[in-house]
This record gives C-alpha cells, structure tokens and sequence, in this order.
C-alpha cells in the first residue's frame, strides 16, 4: 500500500497529480513459526481447584477507614458520637436544640447524612457549629470514606465534640464504623416500646440511648419501663436518656453529659 | 439494602485474592454473617452474582454460614445464646454479659481455580 495515498494500486510506481515516486516494499517475510507445545498434562483438565484461607472482615477496607478517622479525631481532641435512629425520630430537632444549649460552652461540628437535600444541613446552620450535609444519593447510610473527606474542613480549628447524624435507618448504618468514639441510638416515643428487641443489631451496639418525643407520652399507649427493659435486654448496661427537645424536658441532663464527654 | 456495598467489598476481596493467586476464576467464596450483622444473607445471595458479572469471580457460589449470637460472662466465662443476655448468666447469675458473637461479616476461604503449572 501506498504510504501517502493509502492506494492499494499498482504497489511498485504511480502518479500522485503527475509526479511519480516509487514505493519500496522490502518486506521479507520469513515466517517459520516453530512452534513446540511441550504441554504434558497428567490429567485431561489444565487446572485445579485451590481453597484459599482469608479470614478477613468483609468491610475491612471501611474498617481502616474508620481507624484512619478515629486517629486523626484523637490527634485533634475532637469526640465523635455516630447518631442512629428511623427517620423521624427528631435526630435533627435534637441536634438543634443541642446546639443551641452547648453554644458558647463547647465549640461543636456537624456531618449531616441524608439520601437527598441539604435541608438538614440548613436547619443546622447559625447555631455556632460547623455543618456539612453528605448526600449519600441511593445509599442508605454513612462510610468512613465520606466521613474522613470531610473531617479536616468540619472539626479542625478548636472542634471538641463532633456530632455525625446517619441516614434514617435502624439497620444499616450500624455496620459501617465510621471512627466514632461510640454509637447513640434514638427512639422516639411513637415508634414503640419494642423496638430494640426488633432492631437488636443497632441497639446492642450503642451504649447510650435517648427516647425522643417523651412529651407525646400521655397521648401513646407507650410503657416506659417496657421500653427500658426492651432496651436493657439487648444492651444491658445501657445508658438511657428521656427527653423532649420540644418542650426541653431532660434536656439539662443530656446536655451536661455532652459537657462532660469533652473535658 | 446496604448489602450491595457489601457484596461489592466482597467482590473486591474476592478478586484480590484471586489476583494473588493467579486464579483463573473462582469457583466458591464462603463467608460468615453474624445474626446480629445487620445483613441479610439472602439480599447478599441475590445481589452477589450480579455483581461479580464482569469479573474473575462471575459465576461462582457463595455459601453464608451463618453465626448465631452468644453472650460471655464477665464475671464465670460461661458462653451462652444471646436471648439468656437479659436474665444474666445461666451460671453464675451476673449481668456482667457481653456480647462475644453474633456480629461477623468476614470471608472465610475462597476457592480458586488454578493453573496446576
């Protein structure tokens, strides 16, 4: 073939607009291709079946994640607390007032999970903390990568206590770490009594729980120590509070624990 | 359905090991999930071929043991299933009990066919 006009005539001379040039083609092709297939199988099949050990949590790749955060929040003096409930349970209300009461008292941060919106992030916003919103899209809880991106820009500079506020969901946010110094789990009076023996993956891993909405009570056929003792069953030991946000009952206990978490 | 983040870490594990052992393809992964693992087994089943599709593990089996939750005492070392968690020890009577399975998400072996050279 021609190299300047890809033509595949008349391969030794033609014209290009008149003028003539040659094409050398010195392809000397030796092609003796001695092939040996020495391939001498004891069996009929080429390969066999090996069984590897592996013994490796399957969400390691998180779990450094979450260490990596863990040590970083460590280094900077920050306490991380992972909030963990259904959606609806008032973790942003909650979170509202509690910002408004450790205003001036502890330098706080919020990472603010939600599928879609930033309308969390917003309610959160003038309240003296830092807030970014993670959108998590079609996932249904938080990573210990989104959380580490965004660690540096919400609890550097003086942050004492970071709240992280999950996607809505009892069950799978609970799996993933995300380097929190520990988990809170929040039910809200409406949701029932027996939740914790239902959703007992969450509520056995939290060691603190904060019943929501206690100024529904009289209007719920919703048993206290029921639910206590729900919550006890799964996680003996449990630290509980019981509060409203609307009405600020039990809301001086629960802020004076944050309090002391930072000192 | 955090499951599929899961199957997709899997999958990633799955292909390094099969990576490291110049593996031809992968034959059956096994794994463990807790009862109190927060994940489903059968979601993972369902979810796991689709997402090996494309890769060395396309069309193995995954097997799920799985692990039932069991509570130790603090105080007398006795193990026992976690609905005894509440009452305290069968033992000794202690609520010193702590949860000591019941949360396992680990890939145990993985199968891998091999060139036997």
């Amino acid at each position: 073939m021609c190299k300047d006009c890809g033509c595949g005539v008349d391969p030794n001379a033609h014209s290009h607009n008149g003028v003539v040039h040659s094409h050398e083609h010195p392809h000397g092709h030796a092609h003796t291709h001695p092939h040996e297939h020495p391939h001498e199988h004891l069996s009929a099949v080429a390969s066999e079946l090996r069984t590897v050990e592996i013994q490796q949590k399957i969400l390691s790749k998180n779990d450094e994640q979450a260490e990596r955060n863990r040590a970083w929040l460590k280094e900077h003096g920050v306490v991380a607390v992972n909030l963990i409930s259904s959606p609806g349970t008032g973790k942003t209300y909650l979170l509202e007032r509690t910002l408004e009461g450790l205003r001036g008292k502890v330098p706080c941060a919020v990472i603010t999970g939600d599928q879609r919106t930033d309308n969390d992030a917003r309610r959160l916003q003038g309240k003296g903390a830092t807030v970014r919103q993670i959108e998590t899209m079609n996932s249904c809880h938080l990573d210990a990568e989104q959380v580490g991106r965004l660690l540096p820009e919400v609890a550097g500079d003086g942050v004492k206590l970071l709240f992280i506020e999950n996607v809505g969901n009892l069950v799978c946010p609970s799996a993933f770490d995300l380097g929190e110094n520990f988990k809170i789990a929040l039910l809200s009076t409406t949701e029932g009594e027996d939740k914790p023996v239902k959703y007992p993956t969450l509520f056995s891993s939290a060691p603190v729980a904060v019943l929501t909405k206690m100024d529904l009570v009289p209007h719920l056929d919703w048993n206290a120590s029921a639910c206590r003792a729900a919550l006890r069953q799964v996680r003996p030991g449990v630290f509980i509070f019981e509060l409203s946000a609307k009405t600020g009952f039990g809301m001086e206990a629960w802020l004076d624990y944050l309090v002391k978490l930072t000192e | 359905m955090h499951e599929l983040s899961i199957a997709q870490a899997l999958i990633e594990q799955v292909e390094t090991a099969a990576s490291n052992a110049h593996a031809l393809r992968v034959a059956r992964v096994v794994i463990a999930v807790g009862t109190l693992s927060g994940v489903d087994a059968e979601a993972l089943k369902f979810l796991f071929p689709l997402v090996a599709e494309g890769t060395v593990a396309a069309g193995s089996e995954l097997s799920v043991e799985q692990v039932e939750a069991r509570v130790t005492c603090r105080d007398c070392g006795h193990e026992m299933p976690a609905e005894r968690m509440a009452n305290g020890c069968a033992t000794c009577g202690s609520k010193n009990v702590e949860l000591s399975a019941g949360r396992e998400l680990t890939i145990k072996t993985v199968e891998l066919e091999v060139d036997e050279r």
